[in-house]
Order: C-alpha cells, then structure tokens, then sequence
C-alpha cells in the first residue's frame, strides 16, 4: 500500500533581482520518489546583461530523478576505475586539466560572474576580486610549480640507518571529494579542484545548492572543459550528499558549517577517510587607538561588508577596542561606509545581498533580540523582499546575547569596549578559536602579545581578509574553526600521500642488530643510538663504560 | 579508576594550567624532555623487566627497538608560526609499550602541550611500571597517565580534546575517529596492515644471506610478528621458493637456536586471545598442510615457533588479516612483477619491503602501489629513520610522526601576515566603476606598466571585457 506525503519545501533563494521564488513540492511514496519543481517564471533586472542560455534553464519545469546511492556507489566506481587506470598520475594530463580550467574561466568570465550575481547579488567587482581572479593565479601558480612540487624530497639519513638514502615521494590519494559551499561557490569548490588535480587524484564535486546558478553553472562547464571521466560533478541537496558520504573516499575536503563538518567527519570515520574542514567562527578584529584610523577602517569594511556582505568565513565578525576610542571609531565607520555605499546603502549596488530567506530571517533575530536591537548606532534598515540588510553597528550588547555567542555571518558589525587593549585576549580566548583574527596596531609589544596568545587560524596585522590570498601560506582552521589547510602548495600536499621510502644495500650488513643476543651487542647498540664516537670505538674494541 | 567528574576535574586543571602559558614556554619543554631521557636511564633495568614479564622479550631487542631519539626543533618563520594545540590524548598500544608511549609523548611535549597518555592493559607490567615512574620525572600538572582497559578508554574518548593519537587496530581506530568527529577533534591513526616483503631473485650469494636475515630478523625478531611493521608475508617467484625457504631455516636456527623457546630470544605471544586467535589461523587444514617449517604451539607458555608456509590458500583467514603473530607464508608468483597488481588489490598496508637490485622493479614498485613508505631491501629500520615520516595511508592508518613530524603532528601551524598602513589601494573598495576595475585588473596580473597607463589615461580598457553598466 503505497502512501504519498506531501512535504512543501518553500526555498526564498531570489534569483536576480526582484521577488522571485521557487517552490519544490517534495512527493515521497514508499517505492520511489520524484521531485518536480515549479519555479516561476524569472524576470531578470533591467541594468542587468541577460544570457538568454542562463534564462532558460530556470524557467523549464525539470522532474530530476532521485540522486539515490546505487547511482552514486556506480559514479564512483566508474571514477575510481579511471584513476586505477592510471591517467591521472601523469604530469601531461594534470596539467591538460589545470589549462582547461584556466581555458574556462577566461572564456566564461562573463557566464561566471552573472551566475554569481543570480545567486547572491554579487558586484561585478567582489566576483572578480574575490573569485575569478583567485582561481586564475591558484591555476598559474599550479601550472608554474607543478613540475617541482612532484619532485621526491631527498632527506637526510643518519647512522643507525647507514649506509641507506631517503626520500619522500608525492603520490595521489585516489578519488577524493570536494563537498563546497554557497558564500564563494566559484572560488570554493574549484580552488580544492585544482589541488585534488595537481596531486594526480580524480575528483567528485559537490557544489552547494543554495548557490543554484552557480552549482548549474559548475556542473555544465566541468562537463564541457574537463575530462568527465576522472572529475565530476553532483549537484544536490541532503540526500545528493548523504549517499555520497556513505561511499569510500581516499580524501575528503568540506568547506561550511561545524554543525555539518560533525556529520561530515563521522561518515568519514567508516572508512578511515582522512579530512580537511574549513569552517569559520568568530573572527575578531581588535582596534588599537595609535593607527591610520581611516586605512584602518576601509580595510575593515572591506573585510566585512565588502566581502559577500559579511557572509564570509574569514570576515570580520566583530570589533574590540577601548571605551575611548570607540566614538572616534564608529565616527570613522559611518563616514567611510557613505564613502563606500552611498547615503542610501539599500540601494548601492555595490553589496551582496543575503543569500536566502532563512539567512535573513536568522540576522533579523540576532538584530531584533532584547537588549541587543537598542544597541544599535548605526543602520538598521531591512528589506525582506530584496533581502537586504544595511551596514549596521552596535555598541556593547551583551556577552550573552546570541549576536556575541555564534558566527554573525552577515552585515552586523557588534563592538565591544574594553577599559584596556590587553583585556580584549580574554575576550577572544574565551570563545572558540575562530578561522582568522585581525589586529589594527603599530604597536609592536602588543602584536607579539597577540601572535603568542591568541590561537587562531591565521591571523593579519592592520589588515583583513588579504591573508588568504598571501602565497606561501596554508589557509585552514583549528579547533571549531577547522582541521587541515590548503591553498598554493599546501593544496598539493593535502591532497597527496606523502610516502616515505628508504634504500638499503646489502652491504655493511651489522650483526649486532641480530639475535643470538649478547651483552657486547648491546653496548654496541647503545654507543651507535648515542652517536658518541668514542663510545662507539669503545665499545667496539671491548671496553665500554657500562 | 576515577569517575567522570574526578576525570573532568582533573582535565579542567590540566586545561587551566595550559592557560597560564607554562607548557609554551622552551624552558619548561627542555626540561620535561630532559626527565624523561632521565627516567629511560635510570629505570633502564626495570624497563627490560617489564617487557620480560608482558612479552618474553629479549633485552637487547628492547634496547634496540625502543630506545628513543628525541630530536625537536621549534621552528620559527615570520609567517608560520607553530603553536600547541592544548590538551592532547594518547593512546599507546602493548608491542612496543614504552616506545609507543614515549615517542608521541615526547612529540606532544616538545610542541607545548598538556598531555592525557592511556596504556595499554594488555602490557600490564609495563604499564604498571610507566603509570609510577613518569610522574617522578616530568610536570604532573601537564602529564597525567592512565592505565586500564576498554571502559577507560571509552570515558576518556568521551572528553573533548585537542588532539588524539592513536596506536593499534584499524577496527578501534574508526571508533576512536567516530568519537573526534563528535568535537571536531583531528587525529592521528598509526595502524598497520599485512606488509609484504617482495623478494626478488638476486644473484649474489652475499646479498641473499643478508636479505634473508633481515627477513627473518623482520618478522621473528621484531615481536615476534606482533608488529605493526613487521612482514606478514612473502611475494616470491615460484622458482626460488625452495632456496629461500631452505636459507630461512638455516638463519632461523643459527638465530634462535634448534629449539627456539630456550633462547630467549623471541617475544611470546601477548596473551591467551591472541594465541588463541593465531592458532586458530592454522586450524583450516588447506593452511595446516602448507607448513613447511615450525608449526608446533606451547599454549602454557604462550609460544609458538617461527613458522613458514608455502602457498595457504588466498581466501583464508592468514591471507585476509594481519596475522600479528610469527607465521610466514611465502606466496609464490610466475614473476615477480606480478607483485604489483596483487598488491594494489589488497589494502594499503604501512610499508612495503622489496627487496631487489632491478632498478625498473624499484621505479615501478614506487610509482604503481600504494603504501605507508617503502624499504628497499630491509625491514623494520625505516623506524629508526628520524627525517623519515612514519605513518600510514587508507586502511594503514592517517597522519604521521617521528623526529620534526611528531612536533608538527601536535602542532597548529598558525599563518600570520603583517601590513602596512602604507600602500592602501585605493582601487580595491568601493564603490566601484569601469576605471576601477581597469586598475584592479592590472594589479591583479602584477602588470605594473598597464597600472601605471591606466592611472596616467593612457590605456583603453580590454575589449571584450565584462563591464557592468555602472552609473557611476
């Protein structure tokens, strides 16, 4: 006897400007279940430039079949056979692939950035500086250093070993997968791709579907630009990355929540799968008084409304500063937040909007808490049919209040007063560690105070958010905020084995090191461990100090 | 053992102290590493004790497999910086039970962490031994040792922790990493696998005395197989099976004598379940008739023989687990390279042995299997190779350590970058337009030249470029 639920899944994700939504009835009957979705018809801005390829797809009425875990278990297999086969290990094709995807993002610039604007009203600009651009050079950087960075390390060997030599060799993981997330979708799931690529493994992608566009858009490029037979891609939601988790992976990298990076890990558990987690936190960003207030202030901005809107993992997500200079700061802030966005910042064009209904819906509750929404001096102003929020700032809300307790990720800008600077340690460090903390000083007592005590991801001077983008430098978390890191050469390493493998000969074969044991073996034995010279002679010619 | 509220008090004060800053400072690690060369000097004879009483074993092969080298480096870039995780957990298994507890303890140590170390009961001497000793040569409130069984380690995986690292079977080390998952916890799995020995013929009568006794020395005499490294099996081609099996008998005599039991020197099986469990593995009577050698069990006392088969049956028990125990099977092969496909269809064991002077065996014993590391012509020494990583990959295990990798295995590396308040592009905020952007994008393709036309009016903008209508 079959039964059908109806489950009404309502998704506010806005597509382009203007109201538009789209609805997914969910039918489940006990033997199958299908999908059908009913999005209405989009009307694209009128500022915008339309592709009419992009317009299409979202007006179609898709039945898409259930993603269920045989299709998968077959996927993987089928991409596991391909990297058994071999071809992935070569340098030729690592970097065939790594040019197409350089290939893919100079000719679709245009598709990639209207794809990240459908999804979160991204500025032309933001896309660019923080997405197109930063695969580009993680692609040239790999191209450039590839050829190296497969080298063997040679590494020294010392006596108890000789005469032998050593090296590390890179060698692929197998088929690893990149799960990604809404906030940078580009960025996000193609910068893993390319480290997954570069060490010679095949990989699955799972790109977020609350960035549809952008999921729709991966998905169609990886199949024309990439080779289909070692790289995918499998969009979806929960039940897409259920059953992919329950398959074996050689790696996994999840970049998203520590609620799900929980879930994540533990399906990994099964198979013994290693992981890397790029989650977030709150990332402080602690004021001095003694700065260039207003370079401070606009590299502050930049790293929070400027930046997805405050929906970034390594954005700020709050200000410490002292009870005195705090005025000056929040003059500062509110004139160069006119200088950036306008007199009207509903209306600027230049700022992400939130992504999605429940986000909104999650930041107007932090903003409207007892206690929390008197404390606003700056901004406010919602828009729910837009889902816009304005730049706000508030002033010394409670410690206990939600706003102070769990990742903003949003244009809510909480400042917290301390009597003095180095009171705001105790601040940070009784929280989690987060991904990333800021300090605005020229003092150079309190950034090496800063740097020995408080743990972090990473962490910039008089700077935010720029960090990431710093070549030589590993990008991941610890603690809540992560596990593992990648980024440059690092992302060679995450996704490689690093074998250790020793040459022996066959001569200067030591007898020591075999039984019948004797008092005089061991002497021997403890002189070479010890690496004393005339120990060793010592006890080689019979005389020993034991 | 103590309740959950004594162990989560005790792990607040262990936290607490942590706080004050007392395990970061260098002083502090130098000298904990000093006590603890201290404590392996002075209780060098009870040690020995100890690992006679738990495992038969021979001094001499304690001496040599678990006499540590602690090398620490504390490195400092202007942009890595590696700091201490907190409050770390390790757990230590019962065949090598002071190399195993000590080696990541020291690593913990050095890298400015308060440490949990959990023994194993299986080793109970030895445990007995260390649980009393460390806390006489190091900080008590930085270094706690636990001993017990499977409840503890449970309660203590309960915990939320730093860190966890982690020795022993593949099957507890997904529990243990269920368990992390639950905190986000990262581990490290040093695990093990059947690790082959791949054996070439060699032409040298001198190169195939000293293979065989480091293949003999590599499974007899490292535990008596009750190691992680230790060889579990042979890959030989078919013809030279006999000869090797004959030059074994000759080592394994002139090693442990003709009857093994009195000499002393070979471990002896841990305990009654795992003897059980190895006889077991003979039991099948395909298994039983491919003895060649040894074979004999002394279940009083624990023991049993260095034994060598020829050709068990692939799907049996001794060919699907890690045996652990001293019982060699020698699989034989058309030719060798056949190897390398048999390997790649079996998990990813911690090492792999070849032993060979084909240079074309060795490139492609390289590039085509997978595996912790790999030895070209001996076993078990890649242990003592401080520069080398130790640890395993897929089913062998995840993370590694020794020398500098046990510091950065208990380490963050923290990436800091410093700026200045010099140098602020003015293009990089907003609000943006075409002129912007053109800036931008010079300076994000390091072109210098274009950025200086651009800002000079001289350089029109690319065509075909996406330029959103901006109104401004």
């Amino acid at each position: 006897m079959e039964s059908i639920t109806f489950q009404l899944l309502r998704d506010y994700s806005a597509v382009g400007f203007g109201a538009n939504r789209a609805f997914s009835y969910r039918f489940t009957r006990k033997s199958n279940q299908t999908r059908v979705s009913f999005p209405k018809l989009i009307r694209t801005s009128s500022g915008f430039k339309s592709c009419s390829a992009t317009l299409s797809l979202m007006v179609e009425v898709e039945e898409k079949p259930k993603f269920d875990a045989d299709k998968t278990a077959l996927l993987v297999k089928e991409v596991r056979k391909s990297f058994n086969s071999g071809k992935t290990r070569s340098y030729e094709w690592r970097v065939s692939q790594l040019k197409s995807i350089e290939k893919m993002v100079e000719e679709k610039e245009m598709e990639i950035t209207e794809a990240l604007h459908k999804d979160l009203s991204k500025p032309a600009f933001e896309a660019f500086i923080s997405e197109i651009s930063q695969v580009k050079s993680s692609c040239k950087l790999a191209l450039k250093e590839l050829s190296s960075w497969m080298i063997p390390e040679k590494v020294k060997t010392s006596l108890t070993t000789y005469p032998s030599s050593a090296e590390i060799v890179s060698e692929p993981l197998g088929v690893v997968l990149v799960i990604s997330t809404w906030n940078f979708p580009f960025l996000l799931s193609l910068d893993p791709v390319i480290g997954a690529i570069s060490a010679g493994n095949a990989v699955v992608l799972k790109p977020s579907e609350i960035a549809p566009a952008t999921s729709l858009l991966l998905s169609n490029l990886v199949q024309e630009y990439l080779d289909n037979s070692a790289i995918r891609v499998v969009e979806g939601a929960v039940d897409e990355t259920t059953a992919l988790l329950a398959q074996k992976w050689d790696k996994i990298l999840y970049t998203g929540s520590a609620r799900v990076a929980r879930i994540v890990m533990a399906a990994a558990a099964k198979h013994l799968t290693p992981v890397i987690l790029e989650l977030g936190g709150k990332c402080p960003a602690v004021v001095d008084s003694n700065i260039d207030l207003q370079v401070a202030v606009r590299r502050i901005i930049a790293g929070k409304w400027a930046c997805n809107n405050g929906q970034a993992c390594i954005g700020v997500d709050y200000i410490i500063t002292t009870n005195a200079f705090a005025p000056k700061l929040i003059h500062s802030l509110r004139h160069e937040l006119e200088q950036f966005f306008g007199k009207d910042p509903m209306k600027s064009k230049d700022i992400s909007r939130i992504v999605s209904s429940s986000h909104f819906a999650r930041l107007v509750k932090l903003l409207d808490e007892e206690n929390v929404s008197d404390k606003v001096v700056f901004g406010g102003q919602r828009d729910e049919n837009q889902l816009k929020i304005a730049p706000t700032i508030l002033l010394d809300v409670p410690e206990d209040s939600q706003i102070m307790q769990e990742e903003i990720f949003g244009p809510l800008m909480p400042i917290h007063t301390v009597e003095k600077l180095e009171d705001s340690f105790e601040v940070i460090n009784s929280k989690q560690k987060p991904l990333a903390a800021y300090l605005f000083t020229n003092d150079e007592l309190l950034k090496k105070d800063f740097v020995q005590n408080i743990s972090s991801g990473g962490m910039l001077i008089n700077d935010t958010v720029v960090h990431v983008a710093t070549e030589g430098l590993p990008f991941g978390g610890v603690g809540e905020s992560g596990m593992g890191s990648y980024h440059g050469k690092f992302s060679f390493d995450a996704f490689s084995h690093k074998k250790a493998v020793l040459y022996r000969s066959f001569a200067g074969d030591a007898s020591i090191r075999y039984p019948p044991y004797s008092p005089e073996k061991q002497r021997l034995l403890k002189a070479l461990i010890s690496g004393n010279i005339i120990s060793i002679i010592l006890a080689l010619i019979g005389w020993s100090r034991d | 053992m103590e309740s959950v509220g004594d162990l989560e008090r005790d792990l607040e004060g262990m936290r607490e102290y942590y706080s004050q800053g007392k395990t970061k400072e260098a002083s502090w690690r130098k000298s904990q590493l000093k006590g603890l060369l201290t404590l392996l000097k002075e209780k060098e004879e009870d040690i020995f004790k100890a690992l006679k009483q738990d495992l038969g074993k021979h001094h001499v092969e304690a001496f040599r497999d678990e006499a540590i080298l602690p090398k620490i480096a504390v490195l400092s870039t202007a942009e890595i910086v590696p700091e201490p995780l907190g409050l770390v957990l390790i757990f230590s298994s019962w065949n090598y039970p002071f190399g195993l507890s000590l080696e990541p303890l020291i690593g913990a140590i050095a890298a400015g962490n308060t440490v949990v170390l959990k023994l194993s009961e299986l080793a109970p001497a030895c445990a007995s031994l260390l649980a009393n000793t460390i806390p006489n040569f190091v900080d008590n409130k930085a270094v706690k040792v636990f001993q017990g069984g499977p409840t503890v380690a449970e309660q203590l995986l309960q915990q939320k922790w730093d860190k966890i690292f982690f020795t022993g079977s593949a099957r507890t080390g997904r529990l243990v990493l269920s368990a992390a998952a639950k905190h986000l916890t990262p581990v490290t799995l040093e695990l093990g696998g059947k690790c082959p020995a791949v054996v070439d013929s060699l032409s040298s009568s001198f190169d195939r005395k000293a293979a065989v006794k480091r293949i003999v020395v590599g499974k007899y005499g490292a535990c008596a197989g009750q190691a992680c490294i230790a060889i579990d099996y042979i890959l030989a081609e078919r013809k030279n099976i006999s000869t090797l099996v004959e030059m074994m008998k000759v080592i394994i005599k002139e090693m442990f004598g003709g009857n093994p039991i009195e000499s002393h020197s070979i471990a002896r099986i841990i305990n009654k379940q795992h003897f059980l469990r190895l006889k077991n593995l003979l039991e099948d009577p395909n298994v039983k008739a491919s003895i060649v050698y040894g074979g004999s069990l002394d279940e009083d006392h624990l023991f049993i023989e260095p034994t060598i088969l020829v050709d068990p049956p692939l799907e049996a028990a001794i060919m699907t687990e890690e045996i652990f125990g001293p019982l060699l099977p020698i699989i034989s092969l058309e030719k060798i390279e056949d190897s390398i496909q048999f390997l790649n269809s079996r998990p990813k064991p911690l090492a792999i042995y070849c032993f060979t002077k084909n240079k074309s065996l060795e490139r492609r014993m390289i590039s085509e299997t997978s595996s912790g590391g790999v030895v070209f012509n001996d076993a078990i020494i890649q242990y003592a190779a401080d520069s080398l990583p130790f640890g395993g990959v897929g089913e062998s295990g995840v993370g590694r350590y020794h020398g500098k990798f046990s510091f950065d295995t208990f380490s963050h590396e923290k990436a800091i970058t410093r700026r200045s308040f010099l140098t602020d592009f003015w293009f990089r905020y907003p609000p943006w337009n075409a002129h912007k952007w053109q800036l931008l994008e010079c300076a994000y393709n390091s072109d210098y030249l274009g950025l200086l036309l651009v800002i000079l009016g001289l350089k029109k903008p690319r065509r075909g470029s996406y330029q959103p209508a901006y109104s401004h």
